[in-house]
């Protein structure tokens, strides 16, 4: 399963890590052999077989409804690189609702 | 006596007695991480004057007669992904977290505290528990205490190390693929990845959440039942951790020396393949003779997933997840922020650029793949499909034997840099432990011998899930038949 | 294919935040008003080590929603990770239901000028919210304040059965009428309680083989409240008809797929936000931090029992059973607790029989004139009104014996709120029994026909009006106390014999 160099980049951008060209070249050709790798699977028939998504067969576990104190604001936002006293901050976000 | 030739057990009952202070502990352990530490590089932050602090104040009240808990004055070391709220940051290894410091404290750190334990130091790691020899760091690459110049093993290299050196006498660790059990082999302690589910991930920074457990190092399995008796049990912020009601936990120390008998012991034909070190088979065959000197069976077993296909497996479902769990490091909210960027989106991209390793991109990028827009039935959900055959595979096998015998990693230590051109290569040293992760029992590695080269090597033994006082008690069989934990690194001895 | 007929084909999906004194997964509480980053705690912040727990009250309140909107609720339900960056989303992904929701099927019927039309519901299920940007003062940063992080969200997707603006928005005024009785969520638009985001298509007709065919859909956010939502669905119909007429071939949902478009409310417009090749890949994975919810079928059969009778069902019931006209019925059954205090004065009239038709009719124009009023001018609602439903029962029952007439009753009902003093004390001590002696009122009859000669040869020649003006004397004389309907008959006697 060889990654073009689109791909890589698309992923990238997806996974939102900028890549050099030197790294879009190395990460293809790692990718792609790991890729090759997992593919393996393929040689398994799973019809039939329902995936098993969670480990333990634990269901409902719920919380009652009571709230409990959280952080203070400086705490919250203490440990963040750029902020005020009581409000994270960013680069100003051009507004399309999401999807920074 | 050099206290820390004691095993915590050991500790904890000389502190108990008065024999020993919690000070004099702590103090043999910062004396050992001063001194060994620039070698063995197993610590990434250590804060001495808060552990004897804290020492003192244990001391005070066992001088007042009180019970302190299960390791009253007993150092602990914890791996760096584990949410401590002390002063001392937790970076998971990683550029991107690199001066954050937790406002709240893990779980297993909160009991770690109740029971009297004084935290020494937060242990190196490869990045976000990523690898299999801590060389992944961000910051710097464990060495193994018994050959400096190769690997500890990995993600929880550094708690493995600082065991093996005696820098501390127990330490927390986490195994995601078999991240506590192939550095204990390498590194010649014990190890424990208990069933997911037992020990709670509340505070521990996710690498694969349905994969993850918290488990001890200690040098001997008496030590590792300790810790995990410590940290072991039900924690309602944690919704994956099983109710008191439906699997109490029970207590590991008081059974620990009862022999298993009879004992049916499986040997799958897939962990004696290809790839298997001569040298690593013939100290594990030597270590199931023990057992069958002890009146054990043993049964061939056929685990045909659990192998090539469960590496596979893994690296699909631990890298999706890990994907996921990955993507609040955007700089926003803690942590690096790059300084050079032009909007938003960019600053995500170089923060993420700069804040992580090549692996962690690597895997980032590989989980981005398998969930993204028609590639998710490929990867992910055939990968689940896969794991339930495999999670068959053990529960069959499980019907018919006790446990599950095999060598934890295909070799002995290797050297520092050996497996880092091919990132696959180095992914195959979770060959024999990635299965148990996938399949959510528990397992242990323990110390059965040595190479040549005085490498030391592992045994694995893996039983279903919630039996890990079972578990416990066969390796103790085996454990009290020879004495591997005697034998200290060369790195221990002579002058720093 | 111009000149076809385009039908409206629009679904609406609801956003409301729920009735939960904490968040969906943890225990910070949802307050609005809180200063900034004052609510939250690591597990919402998305700190590094954290975990989510479920909110059981959330989950509940979404059972009752969905059964109450008469769908069922499924064996298994799962949560899912919907990945997409953006600074107010501290995990970059947000927990919801995918595949897998808490509650499927069902419909609403909402009333719109004087009939129903059904919408069917496809699934209701939980999330949570994100927190808010804002711009900071300074032009070159946004801030962020995470105490909406996590609110329970539910949300409602209905089939794309609306087919008109007014329809939209008659749905969503329902579906919030439907929230607010269940005590789901108080649901207030312009509080952003509640998001409706309408998808928008016309349906051109069918092809060859048989399939309808489609205009591209347009999904419309950020409508602040139900005209936005009647606005901008009108205005989405007109613009998909002028670019299907425009380029009928190419204009179409095959081509152009779906897009989000957002909504201007001072130009009235809406504006392209994303199309559908910058359509989310959002790489949905089954959250493995959560385990599934396997609703016991005792537990569901508990919430359905404690069901209240939904609006729609109390409406038609007030109509049927107490005879009242639509509109008055909508009136009383808009607010559950007006509908319930209503109910309560019809009952507690002492001295008519409950199966008197006049009962309802009479507690109706008292809630509806007098309460009403007192509730718009001391801006409360029902539940913070000073008087029971008991005494406007008994003033009712006063006026329908004739004790004292209506006026008097508004009067008095007046007093009894502000002075909490009951009707009958209130009579008793102002001396407002009506009179309805015929001796006496015969008596001031005579004085009013001697003294209003021409009101009275109005009336006696057949002009009825006229009587107003003879009552209204005859009341004066008797300080309002004169019983207008015994006047009545007596002028009637007197002048048309």
């Amino acid at each position: 399963m060889a990654l073009s160099r689109d791909e890589v980049l698309k992923v990238g951008t997806l996974s939102r890590i900028r890549l050099t060209d030197e790294e879009v070249e190395r990460f293809a050709g790692q990718l792609s052999s790991i890729l090759d790798y997992v593919d393996k699977l393929k040689e398994l028939d799973t019809r039939g077989v329902e995936p098993l998504a969670h480990a333990l067969p634990i269901h409902n576990v719920l919380r009652d409804d009571e709230p409990r104190p959280g952080l203070d604001p400086q705490k919250a936002v203490g440990g963040a690189p750029d902020s005020t006293d009581t409000l994270f901050r960013v680069p100003r976000v051009i507004d399309d609702g999401s999807s920074a | 006596m050099d206290v820390t030739d004691l095993t915590a057990c050991r500790m904890r009952d000389a502190l108990r007695a008065r024999d020993l202070s919690a000070a004099d502990a702590a103090e043999a352990c910062i004396e050992a991480i001063d001194r060994l530490n620039p070698k063995v590089k197993a610590f990434l932050s250590t804060d001495a004057p808060r552990a004897r602090r804290r020492a003192a104040e244990i001391d005070k009240r066992l001088d007042a007669g009180e019970d302190v808990g299960l390791l009253a004055g007993v150092p602990v070391a914890v791996k760096d992904n584990m949410c401590t709220d002390d002063g001392q940051p937790t970076t998971c290894a990683s550029r991107i977290l690199q001066n954050w410091r937790a406002p709240y404290n893990a779980h297993v750190v909160e009991r770690l505290l109740a029971e009297g334990a004084v935290i020494v130091g937060k242990t190196n790691l490869d990045e976000f528990a990523m690898g299999s020899s801590t060389e992944n760091s961000g910051f710097e690459a464990t060495r193994n205490p018994w050959d400096l110049d190769r690997v500890p093993g990995g993600s929880s290299g550094g708690s493995a190390a600082a065991v093996a050196a005696r820098m501390t006498p127990i330490a927390l660790g986490s195994d995601t693929g078999g991240s506590i059990r192939q550095p204990a082999a390498l590194c010649g302690v014990v190890g424990m990845k208990p069933t997911y589910g037992r020990v709670s991930r509340y505070g521990l920074v996710a690498f694969a959440s349905s994969l993850d457990q918290i488990g001890p190092f200690g040098r001997t399995v008496e030590d590792a039942a300790l810790l995990l008796q410590a940290t072991a049990g039900h924690d309602e912020r944690d919704s994956t951790s099983v109710s008191e009601t439906d699997e109490p936990v029970p207590d590991y120390l008081a059974t620990l020396d009862e022999p298993v008998a009879p004992l049916r012991i499986g040997l799958p034909r897939e962990f004696f393949g290809e790839g298997l070190d001569p040298e690593v088979e013939r100290a594990v065959r030597d270590a199931l003779a023990v057992y069958e000197g002890l009146g054990a069976e043993l049964v061939d077993v056929d685990l045909p997933h659990s192998t090539d296909y469960a590496i596979a497996t893994y690296y699909i479902v631990a890298t999706s997840e890990a994907s996921s769990n990955l993507a609040r490091y955007d700089g926003v909210h803690y942590g690096h922020r790059s300084s050079d960027h032009t909007d938003m989106i960019d600053m995500y991209m170089r923060t993420r650029e700069e804040g992580f390793g090549d692996e962690v991109k690597r895997r980032i990028m590989l989980g981005t793949y398998a969930l993204s827009a028609g590639y998710y039935d490929a990867y992910y959900k055939k990968a689940l499909q896969v794991r339930r055959l495999i999670r068959r595979d053990f529960d069959e096998a499980f019907e018919t034997v006790d446990c599950i015998m095999g060598p934890t990693s295909p070799t002995a230590a290797f050297r520092m840099g050996e497996k880092t051109a091919d990132p696959l290569t180095m992914y195959l040293s979770d060959v024999y432990t990635a299965s148990a992760n996938l399949a959510a029992i528990a397992g242990i590695s323990v110390p059965c011998g040595f190479t040549e080269a005085g490498l030391p090597v592992g045994l694995q033994i893996l039983s279903g899930v919630f039996t890990e006082e079972r578990l416990l008690r066969i390796a103790r069989m085996y454990e009290r038949e020879t004495d591997w934990a005697s034998r200290a690194p060369p790195v221990c001895e002579g002058a720093s | 294919m111009s000149g076809a007929r385009l039908i409206p084909t629009i679904g609406m999906e609801v956003h409301l935040h729920l009735a939960t004194r904490t968040k969906m997964f943890c225990a910070c509480a949802v307050e609005y008003d809180a200063p900034p980053n004052s609510r939250v705690c690591p597990v919402c912040l998305g700190m590094p080590g954290v975990l989510p727990v479920m909110n059981k009250r959330a989950v509940e309140l979404a059972i009752r929603m969905a059964l109450a909107l008469g769908g069922t609720i499924p064996d298994f339900a799962q949560w899912d990770r919907k990945h997409y960056y953006y600074p107010d989303l501290p995990k970059n992904y947000q927990i919801s239901e995918y595949d897998q929701p808490l509650g499927v099927g069902g419909y609403l019927d909402v009333p719109l000028d004087g009939k129903t039309f059904r919408v069917g519901i496809i699934r209701v299920h939980l999330e949570e919210d994100a927190g808010k940007l804002m711009h900071a003062e300074d032009g070159n940063y946004s801030v962020v304040d995470l105490n909406r992080t996590g609110t329970p969200l539910l949300e409602v997707v209905s089939e794309p059965d609306i087919h008109s603006a007014a329809q939209a928005r008659a749905y969503g005024e329902a579906l919030r009428q439907l929230a607010v009785y269940l005590g789901v969520g108080d649901c207030n638009m312009e509080l952003g309680q509640m998001r409706c985001e309408p998808n928008i298509s016309l349906k051109i007709g069918e092809g060859p083989d048989g399939t309808p065919r489609y205009t591209p859909i347009s999904e419309i956010k950020n409508l602040n409240s139900f005209r936005a939502v009647e606005r901008a669905v009108a205005f989405e119909i007109a613009r998909h008809r002028e670019e299907y007429e425009d380029d009928p071939d190419g204009y179409t949902l095959e081509h152009l797929g779906k897009s989000t478009r957002g909504w201007l409310d001072d130009r009235e417009q809406t504006f392209l936000q994303r199309s559908k090749e910058e359509a989310h890949d959002y790489r949905y994975l089954p959250e493995p931090d959560l385990v599934p919810v396997v609703p016991d079928r005792k537990w569901v059969d508990e919430v359905r029992a404690a069901l209240p009778e939904l609006p729609e069902t109390r409406r038609r019931r007030f109509v049927e059973q107490y005879g009242l006209p639509e509109y008055d019925a909508g009136v009383l059954t808009a607010d559950r607790e007006v509908a319930d205090f209503y109910e309560d004065v019809v009952s507690l009239h002492k001295r008519k029989p409950p199966t008197d038709p006049n009962v309802p009719k009479a507690a109706s124009n008292w809630m509806m004139q007098d309460v009403m009023r007192v509730l718009n001018e001391q801006n409360i609602g029902i539940g913070q009104i000073t008087i029971e439903a008991g005494d406007i029962a008994a003033v009712s029952d006063m006026v329908l014996a004739g004790d004292i007439n209506r006026e008097t009753g508004s009067d008095v009902l007046r007093i009894a709120i502000d002075t909490g003093k009951s009707p009958w004390q209130i009579v008793q001590e102002q001396d407002l029994a009506q009179t309805s002696d015929e001796g006496e009122l015969e008596r001031i009859v005579d004085e009013v026909i001697a003294e209003n000669p021409g009101p009275a040869q109005d009336f006696a020649e057949g002009k009825d009006k006229a009587v107003g003006r003879l009552i209204g004397m005859a009341k004066k004389k008797t300080g309002g106390k004169a019983n207008p309907n015994v006047v009545r008959e007596i002028l009637v006697r007197k002048l048309r014999g």
